[in-house]
């Protein structure tokens, strides 16, 4: 199964509101993503909190119905 | 989870300083992400133990749960959760897994 890609980005916004969000479509199949995700949450804690905080934001779907989505995050 | 599982985990975790939960193994990898940080591994010639999840379906799902984390591969070293294979790789590219590696006493080749 796959997922769209404004989807992904509306479900990291909505957990980190003040985001910038940048999602390209890896493979072109809706199923290889890479976000990366730049936030002024991420300062402070460790990249694994950082992850998370991103994982957690899509709510079960990674490692489902998203199959991969590589994550870089960054803070501002 | 079941407690046998949760058991197992905790045993790899305790018997290897570097333990790898990857899908396949360090020499036959079944998955680009962990075929990426077990050549990370490998690059540095870190002494790892590659843990096959492929190989158990309680064992695949039972990690995720026990580090909270959704994807495979899972990196521990000396029993800490140290990250997937995008942490891992920008680690590697930074520099800071090698200072990790240093800072926990676990042998790795060093830059010429």
């Amino acid at each position: 199964m796959a997922m769209d890609l404004k989807e992904i980005e509306s479900l990291i916004k909505e957990a980190l509101p003040d985001a910038s969000v940048e999602i390209q479509d890896l493979a072109g199949d809706g199923n290889h993503y890479s976000a990366t995700v730049t936030s002024s949450k991420f300062s402070g804690i460790s990249k694994i909190e950082q992850h998370k905080i991103v994982y957690n934001s899509l709510k079960g779907k990674m490692g489902n119905e998203l199959h991969a989505l590589a994550i870089k995050t960054k803070e501002n | 989870m079941d407690q046998q599982t949760n058991d197992l985990i905790k045993n790899e975790i305790d018997t290897n300083e570097v333990c790898l939960f990857m899908k396949g193994t360090p020499d036959a990898p079944q998955c680009g992400f962990s075929m990426a940080v077990s050549n990370i591994l490998k690059i540095l010639e870190v002494n790892f133990k590659g843990v096959n999840v492929l190989e158990n379906q309680e064992l695949r799902q039972g990690i995720k749960e026990f580090s909270d984390w959704p994807t495979i591969p899972q990196l521990y070293i000396k029993n800490e959760f140290v990250g997937g294979c995008d942490i891992i790789k920008e680690m590697f590219e930074s520099g800071e897994l090698t200072k990790l590696f240093e800072n926990k006493n676990i042998s790795f080749k060093k830059k010429e």
